[in-house]
């Protein structure tokens, strides 16, 4: 294999990993930006002990994220130095704003929120983890800028093969980035949504700590009920945002081989793209349904893949399946809420124990659909590491296939075991469950609080 | 004003905040074998586990900030240094992983392992790149055209060692101020003796510096580097002498003092030694610069947001100020 290929395996598997963390972060975080403001509104002990019982689950994530991310950042420079070299005016200030105005403040604060609950009074200890939440959201925003400036570049001339920036503000807001940005949040908060849940649920379902685990669950809930339909919405408007910008992308994940001259494009359910003779085997449509849903017309024109030559096409058969699952696993998660509403209408969501399975059992696709929705974008973005300006062949670093070699080999090993000791001691962790006694220190304690004992005293007496 | 000259001076400040802040972090990662038990070494690795993380920011910074104000330093020297960097990654993820597993572990004797083994390879790593640096890199138009081991070398192996002994001798100094009773009293003594090991080391690296690069010493003895270099040797062994005092005196807060400018004196002398030259032995900062607007709007953003970074960085180690206690701080 060559250099190329083994550097963007090993980009590939080192940004596929590292996600799956700050995606928890991202969703983890303002969920505790919404319990410990419940717990300093209501007093009510119960939203501490939350509050502290995911805080654990959210460092040992918070931890593992840092570190495999730091890893992305020195690869640009060891893997990719040709791109790196041509793009670095337009793209490096993105990156480094990522770090000033989202990593400081997030490992600055982090302590505080994490360590600081004996040292700080309330309002500081709140403020921590407001501005840990808005870090992680900060930094979304940065470094998915700067890929949808790899996906739609703006603000740049190019001189000798060097993009020079031309505008900030357009690189920076180029055509893509607010849409991407929005449908990558979300997809964080409604993936840490649900898992907040589906664990939520398998207490209850273990009837282990009965009110912890129904007030826990309540917020994911709520939480979940807001974003799957607000998700759904969104990638909608990536679609079509994808439709304009980039069609050859947008035709490989639909498989529409043939521009549509007379009437509307269909819209394949299912296929299977063969694209050696550039159609597809077997087919599965809705008449008009591509027209309609990227053109907003039936029959709207949509560019077919015969109109970008073989060697500019993206893989067809890898973005129509992980853009039909990704999209699955959005509709799954709307449809489960929606079946959530109506248990809830019915007072009967914490007894439905089919719904409770459930929601364990779906809690983990949200990390799926992530992944899929990275794969799509970015293998659609392929050959070009530039969209329609530079190939990725071209922004490989001049080293030997040794070394990527040899440090791919290295991540391969390394990754699978941090994964497992994380999965290990998170899962102990939730083993352990909630800590429901050790005392609240002094300066955290608010006047008039409500305590476990009392609730229980007070239902007791109902 | 003149952005290139602007930035070379800032980058200059970031690895040096980088190298102290995350030098007693890793310091401390190094003693971790001197410990008697684990409850010394919870001790330990209490007292940076608020802030190493915030301290670890700062190397992505910079190298962020190498990318923007000088991207061929970074599209040159990153692929020259593949292996140290990549060996240094895998470091600090051994390590950067440890403080939260080793807290959640019922047994935690290997993770200390873990936690020493991923400092030792971060600070190796480190110096062999710093080495690596140092004793030239090959540029043919732009991009890096040398070998993958070009790097390694005697000079970059002594590096290493040098800054196995720098950073112990930081993570010592640190533990003094967060510790009392048997820890600290080690401390002490492993300050003492990393010490002598750091001025040695600094005064092999001046000598070596001019053998391996002639014109390092033209520049110390021709104006206008003749009128000032000497401070920084001058500045050591007074940093060096005052530390061996206080260690002495078991004064607690100025032995850290002492090693920051010592390693101030060696720092600032090695860029004045070396500049312009951004990659030795050719390629200087202006060549190896940005684009004038990329230098500007970085500049100011950095000028705006660094003070506000670096008052709440200020703010979080005076929460966590004081000696670290025996339960160290709760989850």
């Amino acid at each position: 294999m060559d250099v190329v290929v083994l550097s963007r395996i090993q980009f590939a598997i080192t940004t596929m990993f590292h996600i799956l963390f700050p995606v928890l972060t991202i969703g983890l975080a303002l969920y505790l930006v919404v319990v410990e403001f419940l717990w300093l509104k209501t007093r009510q002990e119960l939203y501490y002990r939350i509050y502290r019982f995911w805080a654990k689950i959210f460092a040992i994530n918070f931890g593992v994220g840092v570190v495999t991310g730091v890893v992305l950042e020195f690869e640009f420079g060891t893997n990719f130095s040709r791109f790196s070299q041509a793009v670095s005016n337009v793209f490096s200030p993105l990156l480094a704003f990522e770090v000033m105005t989202a990593f400081f403040l997030e490992a600055g604060f982090l302590g505080i929120m994490i360590f600081g609950w004996e040292k700080v009074p309330k309002g500081i200890h709140f403020l921590a983890t407001c501005l840990v939440a808005l870090g992680s959201m900060v930094s979304a925003f940065w470094i998915v800028a700067a890929n949808s400036w790899m996906q739609t570049p703006a603000g740049y001339e190019l001189v000798n093969g060097r993009f020079m920036v031309t505008d900030f503000w357009n690189a920076i807001f180029n055509p893509s980035t607010v849409t991407r940005v929005n449908h990558m949040v979300m997809a964080s908060l409604e993936t840490s949504a649900f898992v907040v849940a589906g664990i939520s649920a398998y207490y209850l379902l273990k009837g282990k700590y009965a009110d912890f685990s129904q007030r826990s669950l309540s917020i994911g809930l709520i939480m979940a009920a807001l974003f799957a339909p607000l998700q759904v919405y969104l990638g909608d408007r990536s679609g079509v945002e994808v439709f304009h910008h980039q069609p050859a992308k947008l035709a490989a994940m639909e498989a529409h081989w043939e521009t549509n001259t007379t009437g509307g494009a269909p819209y394949i359910l299912m296929a299977i793209p063969d694209p050696t003779n550039e159609k597809n085997l077997f087919e599965i449509t809705i008449p008009n349904g591509l027209s309609l849903l990227v053109t907003r017309s039936t029959n709207g024109q949509v560019q077919g893949l015969k109109e970008f030559s073989r060697d500019n096409r993206p893989n067809v058969s890898i973005l129509f399946w992980s853009f039909r699952f990704m999209v699955a696993v959005g509709f799954l998660l709307l449809i489960v809420m929606a079946w959530a509403a109506l248990l809830w209408h019915w007072k009967r969501l914490f007894q439905c124990r089919t719904f409770l399975w459930t929601l364990v059992i779906v809690h983990p696709l949200g990390f799926l659909a992530t992944e899929l929705g990275w794969l799509t974008t970015e293998v659609g973005r392929q050959p070009w590491v530039v969209y329609n300006l530079m190939k990725t062949t071209e922004g490989i670093s001049p080293i030997p296939a040794g070394n990527v070699v040899w440090s791919l080999i290295l991540f391969l090993i390394v990754f699978p075991v941090v994964g497992a000791i994380y999965f290990f001691y998170v899962l102990k962790t939730l083993n352990r469950g909630p800590d429901l006694s050790s005392p609240i220190p002094p300066v955290q304690r608010p006047v008039g609080m409500e305590t476990l004992a009392q609730v229980k005293r007070n239902k007791v007496i109902e | 004003m003149d952005f290139v000259v602007a930035w070379a001076c800032l980058l200059a400040l970031v690895f040096i905040l980088y190298v102290i802040l995350d030098g007693f972090s890793l310091g401390i990662g190094l003693l971790f074998p001197s410990a008697r038990n684990e409850e010394e070494r919870d001790l330990m690795m209490s007292s940076i586990a608020p802030v190493w993380d915030a301290n670890q920011t700062w190397l992505v910074f910079g190298g962020g900030a190498i990318f923007v104000a000088f991207p061929t330093v970074y599209t040159v020297l990153f692929p020259a240094l593949y292996i140290p960097l990549m060996t240094l990654l895998f470091g600090l993820i051994f390590r950067g992983v440890t403080f939260e597993f080793r807290a959640n572990a019922t047994r935690k004797q290997k993770w200390s392992r873990a936690f020493f083994f991923g400092s030792l390879v971060a600070v190796v790593s480190q110096g062999l790149t710093l080495g690596g640096v140092i004793s030239g890199t090959t540029v043919v138009e732009g991009q890096f055209a040398g070998g993958p081991f070009d790097w390694f070398n005697p000079f970059s192996v002594f590096v290493g060692i040098a800054l196995v002994a720098g950073y112990t001798l930081l993570g010592a100094t640190y533990l003094i101020i967060k510790t009392r009773g048997e820890v600290q009293h080690r401390a002490y003594r492993q300050a003492f003796w990393s010490a002598i090991i750091v001025l040695a080391c600094q005064v092999i690296v001046t000598v070596w510096t001019p053998l391996h690069y002639p014109v390092v010493l033209t520049y110390w003895l021709n104006p206008p580097r003749i009128y000032f270099i000497w401070i920084f040797p001058l500045m050591g062994l007074s940093a060096f002498y005052g530390l061996m005092k206080n260690l002495k005196n078991r004064h607690e807060f100025l032995p850290f003092v002492c090693t920051v400018i010592l390693f101030l004196a060696g720092y600032l002398g090695l860029i004045s030694s070396l500049y312009p030259f951004a990659i030795p032995p050719a390629v200087t900062f202006r060549e190896a610069s940005a684009q004038k607007e990329t230098l500007r709007l970085g500049f100011w953003a950095v000028i705006i947001v660094l003070p506000v970074v670096l008052s709440y960085t200020v703010y979080s180690y005076s929460i966590f100020r004081g000696k670290v206690s025996k339960e160290g701080y709760h989850y």
